[in-house]
């Protein structure tokens, strides 16, 4: 129960195409992250799905039934905006249970689903409260048992952690993805943060300016990148990009190393450069570093090392996890 | 206030403004209630005493009460503009969440349209308006004056709303969306209580202008059974001799009801209930 299809959605505004033609296939039980930069089309993409957008053209099925039609209630989807979207003059039991009302479902139905989904995101003790009682934290909480409560077809997630802070956005995508395993639904999630999608997805949709450019596992997109975007994209820092002539690497245009495929040594290696900047974090040291024969390289170095602005060190790239791509940044496999 | 931003001199200068401008204000009214309980000799001799035993009086509302049908004005003027407020705001309401809420041709053009009657003063077609009530035979009812009075106020009530409705987030009206709540929904039970401050704000702009208002009913209704107060009050005003007593005693209670919407209405001004809806 769960699966989706969207087959060559576009949608317009205007002159302006913000979605060109998207193809994508989810299975049954799948978390899906569409990730991209900002204006990337990506959250037009999750309005075209829950029905609050009309598409241009094209074709949305949820478990195999065309719902390009279907008013938003109807479809069988719940959302979790960023902003939470709490209403604002009702309790929390009455923000969860507003939609099964609005159903026609029956009360004692209504509550062991309400009593239930806060039990599950520990609510119990704030069922009584008004959105403006609560912390962030616990409003997103909220906003995600009213998803629980409406057992839907395919959850849909808009940036649903944008709006907390760091240590917060830490546990509730952990609480996210338990809740994915516990509940075993469909889960489409937008996010702009890298991270969150490495983290929570079982497939990761790239999109840039209203177009997929790949589709994948994290680890795939990770070890075998489509093209100089998602290499770019994805992956922190960025992946060193380098022109190929530089390199006397034939037959590709563009050479591209991530920073933690790249050795240091203050002794000898391929090639000779000054520290620019170090940034040390622990756990990881981050050295950038001009070279004569690279340019600007960023080099991730795994536990603690003592380099400093100005030093002369050799870097040396990993010839196993370099990548090639061609003139129209496609990734050159084999 | 935090001790850090205030100082003492501010803040006593901010109180003198306040003050010397709420005297300004009160003093007219203050200057009717006061002589309305006097003698006619002694509101002459020195208009600003205070009603002594020797001269107090209650004149003025025995000939309020007992000529003509002041409950009766009264009433026709609550009526006119409890309903005024009503249709303006409901109307305002919906036109505002229209323009705010839909996108289709023509939005920004009808907006400037509805908006237009803020600069045109409604009085510049009195002729026609009263050529349309006689052709409609709705001269001398108070529904003639209703209807004047909602065309009157929509104009601001759309702009003002329109502004505040443009604020409420998407993501609330999305929600309420996929929980399956209809337009109407949505517009009644998420839209409205979160500008109900900025309706308070339009009902007591619509309000004040339609209670004083001296023009339409002289000229649409001024028949004795359509009166309003201002009408009413008029009659003790001659050309040679006014009744001063009368007058004044007249405008004292039209004060009241006025004074009454406004309470409830800035009660509303003060509540909002918006804050943690969004972040």
């Amino acid at each position: 129960m769960g699966s989706l299809q969207l087959k060559s959605i576009r949608k317009a505004f205007g002159d302006h195409e913000v979605l060109k033609g998207i193809d994508l296939e989810v299975t049954d039980g799948e978390f899906v992250i569409f990730v991209g930069p900002s204006g990337c089309g990506k959250s037009t993409l999750l309005r075209v799905i829950a029905g609050l957008e009309d598409a241009t053209s094209g074709s949305v099925r949820i478990d195999g039934a065309e719902v390009i039609n279907t008013p938003p209630a109807k479809r069988g989807i719940a959302m979790v905006f960023q902003s939470y979207a709490l209403y604002p003059h009702l309790t929390v039991k009455d923000n969860m249970g507003l939609g099964l009302k609005q159903a026609g479902t029956e009360k004692t139905e209504i509550n062991s689903r309400v009593a239930k989904a806060s039990g599950m995101l520990s609510l119990d003790p704030y069922l009584a409260r008004r959105p403006a009682e609560l912390s962030g934290g616990q409003r997103q909480r909220v906003a995600i048992g009213r998803a629980i409560v409406r057992e839907p077809k395919l959850f849909l997630f808009d940036e649903p952690l944008s709006n907390l802070d760091a240590a917060l956005r830490v546990q509730t995508r952990l609480e996210i993805a338990a809740l994915h395993r516990r509940l075993k639904a469909t889960m489409i999630y937008v996010t702009h943060d890298q991270v969150e999608a490495m983290t929570l997805a079982d497939k990761i949709v790239v999109l840039n300016a209203g177009a997929i450019e790949q589709v994948g596992s994290p680890m795939e997109l990770y070890n075998k990148p489509a093209n100089l975007f998602v290499a770019g994209f994805i992956g922190s820092p960025q992946m060193n990009l380098i022109e190929a002539s530089r390199l006397n690497e034939p037959g590709a245009s563009t050479i591209g190393i991530r920073p933690e495929h790249i050795t240091l040594s203050s002794e000898s290696g391929d090639w000779k450069g000054r520290v620019e900047h170090v940034e040390h974090l622990g756990a990881d040291t981050i050295v950038y570093m001009d070279t004569e024969s690279a340019g600007l390289v960023t080099v991730r170095l795994f536990g603690e090392h003592p380099y400093a602005p100005d030093d002369i060190v050799f870097a040396t790239p990993d010839k196993a996890n370099m990548h090639r791509f061609d003139e129209n940044g496609r990734t050159i496999f084999g | 206030m935090s001790k850090a931003r205030s100082s003492i001199l501010r803040n006593s200068l901010i109180h003198l403004a306040l003050i010397s401008y709420t005297v300004i204000a009160l003093f007219p009214v203050f200057l009717t209630l006061v002589n309305s309980l006097k003698t006619r000799n002694a509101i002459f001799r020195d208009p600003m005493a205070f009603p002594t035993p020797s001269t107090f009086s209650l004149v003025g509302y025995e000939t309020v009460l007992k000529q003509g049908d002041f409950f009766g004005y009264f009433q026709n003027s609550m009526i006119v503009t409890v309903v005024s407020i009503a249709l303006v705001l409901l109307f305002g309401a919906m036109a505002a969440f229209a323009l705010s809420e839909y996108r289709f041709r023509g939005n920004t053009l009808m907006g400037l349209y509805l908006a237009l009657g803020i600069m045109i003063p409604i009085r510049l077609g009195t002729v026609a308006i009263l050529q349309g009530m006689v052709a409609t035979g709705m001269v001398n009812t108070l529904t003639a004056l209703v209807l004047v009075y909602t065309a009157q106020g929509l104009p601001l009530a759309i702009f003002i709303l329109s502004e505040f409705m443009r604020t409420v987030s998407d993501d609330l009206k999305n929600a309420g969306r996929i929980d399956g709540l209809s337009e109407y929904a949505i517009f009644f039970r998420l839209v409205v209580p979160l500008v109900r401050p900025a309706m308070a704000t339009v009902a007591v702009f619509t309000m004040i202008p339609i209670w004083n208002d001296l023009w339409f009913p002289l000229i649409l209704a001024p028949g004795e059974a359509t009166k309003t107060i201002t009408l009413g009050a008029q009659m003790f005003i001659g050309q040679y001799v006014t009744n001063w007593n009368a007058v004044l005693s007249a405008l004292s209670l039209a004060i009241l009801p006025v004074l009454v919407l406004y309470v409830i209405f800035s009660r509303q001004l003060i509540r909002g209930i918006t804050s943690g809806a969004v972040k």
